[in-house]
């Protein structure tokens, strides 16, 4: 699973911009699925059929990245960020437009740390001046980080982690499910990063029976972190709530019941600050019950987004529980 | 003039209607069928042609003022309805309520100001305005809570080709949706007029909800600061350098096959064109784009200086431009030339 | 039943945003015995429907939230503390000393502890605790802690009821639970005035954390209008008295973009004819309400508020008056009885 994870990691998708993620999972899962279907916001809907009602499996593909918003004479990009982007992370780092023209990230001379701020930073790309810069990039490019997947053994560091991990989850759980009770709809949404806009329309168009989004969430186990009972290694998570949803206690419970009946080890997540597609699901229409799992992951929203390999295979085997569980709440 | 008299007209978000009368009296030669909603959207329908159904959009609100109490000196006290920079405010002429009473945003004289006063933003509570009335009973006489107010701004040529009056966003998105409606395509044209967009893009989403488009339009008068002390790099948008195309904003991700085609189209017409070079703000076409099972939208834009303030300043060759780019790609699409 | 022992009832359970189960019992008990029928959604919405008379009649939804704020356990530390989040617009500086109810295996009484005065530095006296150096102290050991309490268990101030002098009463969770009173004064009222409406009166979920139960009740019941019962912030020392509306003097009925002109203009008529005293709260921008949610529910819906000045909002002793919670329930009634087919027609007719 290690070599799939390093292929949709690597792969480049920042919001709005998932064709290239798009084929690579389109063409992982097509042995896998009965239908398949892109819809007007770019959200790959594949469905697996097992018959019963219908279950939403959302993993978002698309991550952060930058908007190229002017070129200088001399060949630098300004730039917006795409989704939640601290400037803290990005003095030094490399991106990589859709191209593959790679830049680098600098800042404007400082007078003091506290100043740095997103609009005093520029990308280079080695561009001698507008015009060498414009062969390669234009107002609107869109890049996301550049970086290397790395094995550590049983931690995995990359850039996108969010929510690629839960892609590779997505797409293995497709291959392992046995006997699924549902109707699945396996969507890989776009533009999460910028609201949990892809999600939102793929299930007003899906109107599922039970939504169930897949993403990371962050870690109280790092030397004076947040106050958060999660920690990498000790499992997948059930969520209870995060900023966008408080979910349906009978998921929760739910998805509790599959992890124990499997044997799979769980934590609960009580995530403070942060939103998931599935707070878009469950206030589709009348209303669907939702919930989440979560991978622990630590330095979100950086190129260097580390998770565990156990919770990871723990989350596939508890997504194919609840592909093969009938959810009766 | 439309674009005078859509410039002048009174209408603060939840206060559409004498915009509304304006451009239904306007179109009402090219527009046989009109639709309205629950909360004031007007909706022109054009065309039978069941092939792909097109919304344009343009909101009719502009920011302004609402009157919350009268002092009994009969002065009146007031919020602000959108986003109106708070510094804007102080000694500018206002129309007050639906009997169009003037008045003036009034504050404490200089010479009655603490030297630290000077440096400092007037805060809404050290504001009112002053419609001459004597007492609370005088002013109430003219003046009920509730009653909104706008600018008083005049639209006047500064050239032949600029522009100033208040409200360009977006009664200039208003005005190029009117002579785009004018013409006749072989699509199904809905052209909405919307409200409530200064105070969170509230009509635009109700009507995409009814209208079911297969794709979307949304004109604006957008963000203008090509004007020192702004760096180049933050312009945003520059004056007389053609329509602005928003690839994304705070609300929405436009569609990329639909900016390619305006791309070409403005090649092959020689028409100047121009990107969006800042990514804040929302508009309509966020919520448009959300409606339903998704539409695909993009956002043209005839740039503005001093939008949400009593004056703005916009560029003609721009706005007819605008209107120019706006006919050609749905024609275009009326062709197929462009297929989502 | 009277609606100040309706009141009192609702405010003494539990019912957290996301977590409304057991308010909702005694909702759905009560509403039982004046509609004619009660039921609940996906989200938890409790939707009791009254019906109107003859073949031309028309739907009105009346939302009034019955979520209140709360916080929830995020982590049992050494020695058995408590850390937690708000769940919900909680004023940390209320928080301080009070008693809890942690509701784990059992509801477990606790305190919010703080450092004692004597111990401050000079920098920390005066300054407010922050929600994040506050824990929850059960006084029991780490081991007991454990078998009880749970991460994600919710907390709420323990807070029996209080009756006030006059008609006055005060709690937690009058905000918006005085307004779910209301409904039931409504119902009682319509039982005994003819009406052509269907009246879907909801007591929503979530509104406290941004207006949820409106959103997908409002879908769900497409309604022709639909009216949000809330409350404002009553008159009280230290407060712009253009900021507050009077206790005591009837609801506060507000007009603005949010809120359908016409619908406005016939609770103002209706209050008038009927002598029932009413305020009014121009309100320029986001009403912050669930009118906000339920007006651009799917192709629009016609909205108004109604509002009961209280004091103290988003505190453990939110004050009103029940001669407005009568009031109210009464305007709406008389409301929902003058209103036609002809009159939900001209609603469009802008």
């Amino acid at each position: 699973m290690k070599e799939l994870i390093k292929k949709v990691v690597e792969t480049y998708g920042p919001a709005g911009s998932e064709a290239q993620i798009r084929e690579l999972i389109r063409s992982e899962i097509a042995p896998y699925v009965d239908e398949m279907r892109v819809d007007a916001l770019g959200n790959l809907i594949a469905l697996k059929r097992g018959g019963g009602k219908k279950l939403m499996l959302a993993a978002h593909m698309d991550e952060i990245g930058i908007i190229v918003t002017h070129i200088d004479k001399n060949g630098f990009l300004r730039f917006f960020p795409v989704g939640g982007l601290s400037p803290l992370t990005l003095i030094g780092n490399r991106v990589m437009f859709e191209n593959g023209t790679l830049g680098v990230v600098g800042a404007e001379k400082l007078e003091a740390q506290k100043d740095l701020s997103l609009n005093k930073l520029f990308i280079d790309i080695g561009a001698a001046s507008k015009t060498e810069a414009e062969v390669k990039v234009g107002i609107g490019d869109v890049a996301c980080m550049s970086r290397e997947f790395a094995d550590l053994g049983t931690r995995l560091v990359a850039k996108a982690m969010d929510d690629r991990i839960a892609c590779a989850i997505l797409i293995e759980a497709l291959k392992a499910v046995r006997k699924p009770t549902y109707d699945i709809y396996a969507v890989f949404t776009t533009q999460e990063e910028v609201g949990l806009r892809g999600a939102r329309v793929a299930a007003y168009d899906i109107t599922p029976d039970l939504g169930i989004a897949i993403d990371v969430t962050r870690t109280g186990d790092t030397p004076e972190s947040i106050t958060m009972d999660v920690s990498l290694g000790k499992g997948p998570t059930v969520k209870i709530r995060d900023s966008s949803l408080l979910c349906t206690p009978s998921v929760r419970k739910f998805m509790e019941e599959v992890a124990q009946q499997n044997n799979i080890i769980y934590q609960l997540e009580v995530l403070e600050a942060g939103g998931t597609d599935a707070g878009a699901i469950q206030l589709t229409k009348g209303g669907i019950p939702a919930g989440v799992m979560s991978i622990p992951c630590r330095y979100i929203h950086t190129a260097s987004e580390m998770v565990d390999y156990s919770d990871v295979q723990n989350g596939v085997k508890l997504l194919v529980g609840i592909m093969e569980t009938e959810f009766k709440g | 003039m439309l674009l005078k008299k859509l410039s002048e007209a009174f209408g603060p978000s939840g206060c559409e209607g004498e915009v509304r009368n304006i451009l239904m009296e306007e179109l009402a030669p090219h527009v046989k069928q009109w639709r309205r909603d629950a909360l004031g959207n007007l909706i022109a329908v054009k065309g039978s042609a069941g092939g792909l159904r097109v919304m344009l959009a343009a909101h009719m609100d502009e920011c302004g003022l609402m009157i919350s109490s009268i002092d009994r000196s009969g002065l009146l006290r007031f919020r602000k309805v959108g986003g109106i920079d708070d510094r804007v405010l102080v000694s500018k002429h206002v129309i007050v309520g639906s009997k169009k009473i003037s008045g003036v945003i009034g504050a404490k004289a200089v010479h009655l100001q603490k030297p630290d006063e000077r440096n400092q933003v007037i805060p809404l509570s050290g504001l009112y305005i002053d419609v001459g009335a004597k007492s609370k009973e005088d002013a109430e006489k003219l003046i009920k809570i509730g009653d909104y107010a706008v600018f008083a701004t005049e639209f006047k040529a500064l050239s032949d080709t600029v522009v100033v009056g208040k409200s360009f966003d977006d009664r200039a998105g208003c005005a190029v949706l009117v002579e785009v409606l004018k013409d006749e395509y072989a699509l199904d044209i809905y052209g909405a007029f919307t409200v409530q967009e200064e105070i969170g893009l509230r009509g635009a989403g109700v009507a995409a909800y009814a209208i079911e488009p297969d794709l979307a339009i949304v004109l604006e008068g957008t963000t203008c600061s090509d004007i020192p002390p702004s760096k180049e790099y933050g312009y945003c948008t520059t004056l007389g350098q053609g329509p602005a195309i928003t690839i994304m904003d705070a609300s929405v991700i436009c569609d990329r096959r639909m900016i390619a085609e305006l791309v070409r189209i403005a090649k092959d017409h020689d028409i100047p064109l121009q990107f969006k070079r800042s990514v804040t703000g929302g508009s309509d076409a966020g919520k448009i784009n959300q409606t339903k099972a998704g539409v695909p939208v993009v956002v043209i834009s005839v740039p503005c200086r001093y939008i949400h303030s009593p004056v703005s300043m916009l560029n003609l060759a721009d706005f007819h431009n605008t209107i120019k780019l706006v006919k050609l790609f749905l024609k275009s699409i009326a062709e197929g030339g462009f297929v989502l | 039943m009277e609606s100040k022992e309706f009141l009192k009832l609702m405010v003494e359970q539990t019912g957290v945003s996301g977590f409304e189960n057991p308010v909702a019992e005694v909702i759905k008990k009560t509403f039982a015995t004046v509609a004619d029928d009660v039921c609940t959604d996906v989200l938890g919405n409790v939707i009791a429907r009254k019906q109107g008379e003859g073949d031309e009649r028309i739907s009105v939804m009346l939302a009034a939230h019955m979520d209140e704020i709360g916080m929830m356990i995020t982590k049992i530390e050494e020695g058995g503390f408590l850390k937690f989040i708000a769940i919900g617009g909680i004023d940390q500086r209320t928080l301080v000393a009070q008693e809890v109810k942690v509701h784990g295996k059992r509801d477990v009484f606790g305190i919010i502890g703080m450092k004692p005065p004597h111990l401050l530095s000079p920098e920390e006296v005066g300054a407010a605790i922050k929600m994040q150096d506050m824990v929850i102290d059960l006084g029991l050991p780490i081991e007991q802690v454990k078998e009880l309490v749970t991460v994600g268990d919710l907390v709420t101030v323990h807070r029996p009821f209080i009756a006030l002098a006059g008609d006055f009463v005060a709690g937690k969770a009058m905000d918006d639970r005085a307004a779910v009173a209301v409904l039931l004064e409504c119902l009682q009222e319509l039982q005994k005035i003819r009406h052509k409406a269907d009246v879907y009166a909801v007591a929503t979920v979530q509104e406290e954390v941004g207006l949820r139960g409106a959103l997908v009740s409002t879908y769900h019941i497409a309604p022709q209008i639909g009216i949000a019962i809330d409350v404002c912030h009553g008159e009280m020392p230290g407060v712009p008295e253009q900021d507050t509306a009077p206790m005591g003097k009837g609801p506060n009925i507000a007009l603005g973009a949010n809120i359908h002109p016409k619908l406005y203009e016939r609770l103002v008529e209706v209050a008038k004819e009927h002598n029932i005293p009413y305020t009014i709260d121009p309100v320029p921008g986001p009403s912050g309400t669930d009118a906000w949610a339920m007006q651009v529910t799917r192709s629009g819906v016609p909205t108004a508020l109604v509002s009961l000045p209280l004091r103290y909002m988003h505190t453990s002793v939110e004050t009103l008056s029940m001669a407005d919670v009568k009031s109210t329930g009464r305007l709406l009634a008389y409301f929902i009885a003058s209103i036609d087919k002809s009159f939900v027609e001209g609603l469009l007719c802008y």
